[in-house]
């Protein structure tokens, strides 16, 4: 074996390498995003995958292997979700103020999330299994999960939903709300956590603090009523 | 920096507390969104402690893009599973997130003047 096989072989068996990768791939991406005034179709989590992806599949390295490295930051997520009690803190006399409109507007985004996913679904004539895995697509990944798999959809389906859901989310919102002329921070950054979770979550705090405060608040709530109203929901509309 | 470990033992801490109460009373919701319940409590009832998360919480926030790069990387590992149905699922998920932003701007943002009206 080759001196340079024989180091490969070492390092794909670390977890260095592809935590590494991944950091790398994520700084290279923010700073790319920055550069381009944080333009929305240019998304830090879109840009990192597509500088990734190609690496594991030219070195045909599989997700699992890819996944003992990476999994140091994808845990990060569980602190990460828990420190979004600051800015609900720092902006708790504006959220004392709009109690009303964030319980409505939690409501209907989520029911709008979660029903029109399953009825476009119909109307396109998908599989009731994957109708059922599609249905929590706007809520935080655990939740989704595990919301798809006690309707009876696929789990695997289900994760790639969320995630793109997220993309979606991100990548849409500036130019939609910027289209709409709507000013509102509050309900800017609501809309994108409600509709887009974590992922849209991030790119409100790219954009404002007050959009990002309540774009966590949006996810953290859309996590606990998602899980009530997607099991009566698919009942109703399947 | 003297604060970043006492702020990510206090992260973890709420993390383990949220994980051990969701898994303990069988609820729907995510031990970190519980964690986040409880952080925010113990903000409330100690508010000073609210200056030394700052810098720590600001870069995780400022950085919350990178958490999702490994779960953004599964997909590329399984776009298979979309499989017959990708075109319609693409044109489903894209309908169906600008529909749920539309109606909750729209309703946060109407329900927001209705109020702000009366007080007025």
């Amino acid at each position: 074996m080759s001196g340079v096989a024989s180091l490969w072989s070492y390092l794909s068996a670390t977890p260095l390498m592809w935590l590494t990768a991944t950091v790398l791939a994520y700084l290279a991406a923010d700073t790319a995003a920055r550069r381009l005034g944080n333009a929305p179709w240019a998304n830090p989590v879109l840009l990192s995958v597509l500088l990734i992806a190609p690496v594991l599949w030219v070195t045909r390295t599989d997700y699992a292997t890819y996944f003992e490295g990476a999994q140091f930051i994808h845990f990060l997520l569980g602190p990460a979700t828990v420190a979004l009690a600051l800015p609900l803190w720092d902006n708790r006399d504006m959220i004392g103020r709009s109690v009303a409109p964030i319980l409505l507007a939690l409501l209907v985004g989520s029911l709008v999330a979660a029903g029109s996913a399953i009825l476009l679904a119909r109307v396109f004539a998908l599989p009731t299994e994957v109708i059922l895995s599609l249905a929590p697509k706007s809520t935080t990944a655990p939740v989704a999960l595990g919301v798809s798999e006690a309707v009876g959809g696929i789990p695997t389906l289900t994760a790639v939903l969320v995630i793109l859901t997220g993309i979606i989310g991100a990548v849409t919102v500036t130019p939609l709300m910027n289209m709409l002329r709507i000013t509102d921070w509050r309900a800017r950054g609501f809309a994108v956590g409600v509709a887009a979770h974590g992922i849209g979550t991030a790119r409100a705090f790219q954009v404002n603090r007050v959009a990002g405060a309540y774009a966590g608040i949006a996810m953290a709530l859309n996590a606990l009523l998602t899980s009530l109203i997607v099991p009566v929901l698919v009942r109703w509309l399947i | 920096m003297t604060t970043m470990l006492p702020t990510l033992g206090l992260l973890l801490g709420c993390q383990l507390f949220g994980e051990v109460a969701a898994r303990g009373l069988g609820l729907p919701i995510p031990g970190p969104v519980l964690g986040l319940v409880l952080l925010v409590f113990i903000l409330w009832t100690k508010p000073g402690v609210a200056e030394k998360l700052r810098t720590t919480v600001g870069v995780i926030l400022a950085n919350l893009s990178l958490m999702f790069v490994p779960a953004g990387v599964g997909v590329i590992g399984n776009l298979d599973v979309l499989t017959d149905d990708w075109f319609a699922l693409l044109v489903i998920l894209t309908m169906s997130t600008l529909l749920a932003m539309l109606a909750a701007v729209a309703t946060f943002i109407g329900v927001s003047r209705l109020i702000e009206g009366r007080s007025e």
